[in-house]
């Protein structure tokens, strides 16, 4: 077992997030986080899929991925050198009384605070999956009263990039291409 | 399916088109409804197999103005979607099913995930509620894109008329390349009505995520070819990948120039003539005994365009133990999927077995063929349905007629010449083991999905798209129930399908399974049936009931001799008949319920006998497991 990480790019065309969404259910596909985006070319959205499994789980979900009409390009980022990040957005209960502690620790990790009220603050933080596990383990005895978490990208270092040449968005479609939900 | 297909496809486009392929014409106003009836000829379509309603009303209407087009009304979506899947399968050719929105479309839905299990190309096209109207649970809106995302190879939801010539191209693009399959094209009634200039679209077709592998890397043809070259033990499991890429010639070489035995799946049966002396016959839960046997004892598999399906493995931890592993397949995803292999090869079967022929070479073992004549004489002792005048086997009830007879004759008074379709059930799998298919196509029935109610529809549409073939609709009385409205489509279209009901008063298979398994209690599996020839002759259907043997010969002669319109033959069975040999579900591939041997049998009577004596002096039960007590009552096995 081991964490996999795959970045699909897809064409941007109604219904593919449901595909891709359906896929994990209907094969049983565990994942830990999808997040979807915009690409530099409108044309295409682009999915990091992270899971816990053997790598053959992975080579089946990556064989699958490309069974669907509107996948473009899958790779195996955990077999590349990358970078990868996700962020957070936490609120973290702080009054007056410990305010200045939770600061101290926000400035530590490089997050950043956007907005206070009496109550509680929330924090913004952006890095690996670790480090946004530490921070929510050491602000956790303050009361985080809410939290979300974007679920990871990642891009290739260096030359290593997803292929898109081939594709050639279609005349008639492009009106219709909107986005992936 | 190969190009070629597609090729012809092309050609049957009809000169009376609006825009002929070539582009010579100028682009005209049409509107949706006739634009989509543009298309389908220019996919080289004839038949159009589907049922009107509101939503898909305009296409209706455009429909007379292209008399091309020939519609056949079902008496049920689901039979348009079988007909279109019979159509397909009959030729290779894309089937075409249309349905209103709402319950049309969801009518169509078991006929979709028919053909999605066994790699059929069809196209359906669904009207849908006006653009505007979506996602307000407008009358008879459904999410049929929704609904089919999982049992289709893709579906389109069409939001503009600029977008449908592409789509309705893509969907027959997609349905046939690659691994086959059903595309549906969902199209609301809004961009039906609406007008737009339309230009065929000329330029290829470029679907960036989307592009079926070809030839295989040399590497791993390399790689198969030195396993092949060691091997002492190889066999070659041919699937429905065979013909769909037309292949057959190139599966025949390879086994005679490497002298490598060949076992079929269901829907491999016609890959390669089943007289040829190196093909063995059907592998799987039904399949010979020695077939079985060759598998497991193999020391290679040469697995071509089959996907180890789990009523062909048996048990996967114990299966085929002591082999290597070569699979060649063109969807990447079966490869490793339940069996992992040494060799994978991705590719067109037709492509990769010619690329393995160039330079295959082996040294033929014949202590391999003698183990599997071993094997074959052994189920030949156990073989039940003999000439008439041979010595017959013990177990066989005097004066009864058998379903695996029917077939067998069926097979000798057609010549082994026709075109079978099947439904499911013990029937079906009489029809697997009894019927030697010589051609690709020869054999159509649900493998996949195991879809009661296949039968008669896939049979008509079988017939209307191969007329010049005989086609056998060989059905059970209980799927036949479920599909049996269609007999007036028959009549209606003229379709000369000859019906052979297998009628033997039970869900045989389930009451197979519930006597093996369930301590012969038989919940809901004896049926009352109406009379099947009465019920045929009210739709003018003429029709013969056979209940010896004997008659069958005249029964099939007199059916052939209708050579306009459907005809049935009820043919009445014995009740209780046991389709031998049997893998149970999740049992290791080679550990069959058998048919005993003669000796064995009389031996076990005896033994019954004995036993019954016993039990009436001491008035004492025999305590035993459930399915030996269950079988013991009648094959004391
Ligand atoms: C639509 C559908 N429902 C249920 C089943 C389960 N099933 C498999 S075989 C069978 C019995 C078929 O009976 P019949 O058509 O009379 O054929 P027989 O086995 O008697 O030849 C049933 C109920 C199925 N395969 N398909
Ligand atoms: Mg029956």
């Amino acid at each position: 077992m081991a964490k996999h990480i795959l970045a699909a790019l897809v064409e941007n065309r109604p219904g593919v997030l449901a595909r891709v969404a359906n896929l994990f259910r209907r094969r049983s596909f565990n994942i830990d986080s999808l997040s979807v985006g915009r690409t530099q070319r409108d044309e295409m959205s682009r999915m990091t899929i992270v899971m816990e499994s053997d790598s053959a789980e992975a080579d089946r979900l990556v064989k699958n991925l490309y069974k669907l009409v509107d996948v473009v390009h899958v790779d195996h980022l955990h077999s590349q050198p990358s970078v990868v990040r996700e962020m957070a957005l936490v609120k973290v209960r702080a009054t007056s009384d410990n305010r200045r502690e939770v600061i101290q620790l926000c400035d530590i990790f490089r997050a950043r605070i956007i907005d206070v009220s009496a109550e509680s603050l929330v924090v913004e933080i952006t890095g690996e999956e670790e480090k946004l596990e530490n921070f929510t383990e050491l602000v956790r005895p303050f009361g985080i009263v809410e939290m979300v978490r974007t679920g990871m990208i990642a891009l290739g270092r260096g030359g290593h990039t997803l292929k898109d040449e081939g594709f050639k968005p279609n005349r008639s479609r492009a009106a219709a291409r909107s986005n992936v939900l | 399916m190969s190009d070629e297909d597609a090729a012809t496809n092309r050609e049957a486009v009809n000169p009376e088109a609006v825009n002929p392929p070539d582009g010579g014409a100028d682009a005209v106003v049409l509107t949706g409804a006739e634009i989509v009836c543009e298309c389908l000829l220019h996919e080289g379509v004839d038949i159009v197999f589907g049922y009107p309603g509101g939503a898909i009303l305009p296409t209706y209407d455009a429909l007379t103005k292209y008399p091309q087009l020939h519609h056949v009304l079902t008496r049920h979506e689901q039979g348009a979607s079988h007909m279109a899947d019979g159509y397909a399968r009959a030729t290779g050719k894309v089937g075409v099913a249309m349905a209103t929105s709402g319950p049309g479309a969801t009518n169509l839905v078991t006929g979709i995930a028919t053909a999605m299990m066994d790699s059929s190309p069809i196209v359906c096209i669904t009207g849908q509620v006006p653009t505007g109207a979506i996602g307000s649970d407008a009358f008879q809106e459904t999410d049929v894109t929704g609904i089919t995302l999982p049992i289709t190879k893709h579906n389109y939801l069409v939001t503009s008329i600029d977008e449908l010539p592409e789509v309705m191209r893509e969907a027959f693009h997609i349905a046939r390349t690659g691994r086959p399959g059903p595309v549906l094209v969902d199209i609301p009634k809004d961009v039906q009505i609406q007008e737009a200039e339309f230009v065929y679209p000329t330029e290829p077709i470029q679907l960036a995520g989307y592009s079926p592998p070809k030839t295989a890397r040399a590497r791993q043809v390399a790689a198969a070819l030195e396993l092949i070259r060691k091997s002492k033990r190889p066999i070659i499991l041919a699937g429905h990948g065979i013909s769909m890429a037309g292949a057959n010639e190139e599966l025949a070489q390879l086994a005679e120039k490497a002298q490598i035995p060949i076992a079929l799946t269901l829907l491999g049966k016609g890959a390669i003539s089943e007289q040829h002396p190196l093909c063995l016959g059907m592998m799987g839960m039904h399949g010979g005994a020695e077939v079985n046997h060759a598998i497991q004892q193999a020391d290679l598999l040469i697995a071509l365009g089959m996907r180890f399906d789990d009523r062909v493995t048996g048990n996967l931890a114990t299966y085929a133990r002591d082999s290597r592993k070569i699979h060649v397949d063109i969807d990447p995803s079966e490869i490793n999927k339940n069996v992992t292999v040494d060799v994978g090869i991705v590719g067109d079967l037709g492509e990769v077995l010619r690329q393995l022929l160039d330079r295959v070479e082996r040294r033929p073992n014949e202590a391999w063929f003698d183990r599997i004549a071993e094997w074959r004489a052994d189920s030949e002792l156990r073989e039940i349905v003999r000439p008439a005048e041979a010595p017959q086997h013990p177990a066989v009830p005097e004066g009864k007629l058998l379903g695996a007879q029917v077939i067998r004759d069926l097979f000798e008074f057609t010549a082994g010449g026709a075109i079978t379709v099947t439904d499911v059930g013990q029937h079906q799998m009489w029809e697997a083991q009894y019927y030697q298919h010589e051609r690709p196509h020869s054999l159509i029935t649900s493998g996949g999905l195991g879809t009661m109610g296949f039968g008669l529809p896939a049979a008509i549409g079988a017939k209307m798209s191969r007329p010049d073939q005989e086609v056998w609709a060989i059905v059970g009385d209980g799927g036949f129930q479920m599909t049996m409205m269609e007999l007036a489509t028959a009549v209606q279209e003229r379709v000369n399908v000859h019906i052979a009901i297998i009628n033997n008063g039970f869900l045989g298979m389930v009451r197979q399974w519930q006597e093996f398994f369930y301590e012969e209690r038989y919940n809901q599996t004896p049926m009352v049936n109406p009379d099947f020839c009465k019920l045929a002759e009210a739709y003018g259907i003429p029709t013969v009931r056979v209940t010896e043997r004997g008659q069958i010969e005249e029964a099939v002669k007199a059916s052939r001799a209708q050579t306009a319109g459907p005809t049935l033959i009820d043919f009445v069975v014995e009740k209780e008949e046991i389709v031998f040999p049997m893998v149970p579900a999740g049992a290791d591939l080679d550990d069959m319920i058998r048919r005993p041997t003669p000796a064995e049998f009389e031996r076990q009577q005896r033994e019954r006998a004995a036993a019954a004596e016993v039990t009436e002096a001491e008035t004492t039960e025999l305590e035993a497991p459930a399915a030996a007590a269950a079988l013991g009552s009648r094959f004391g096995v």
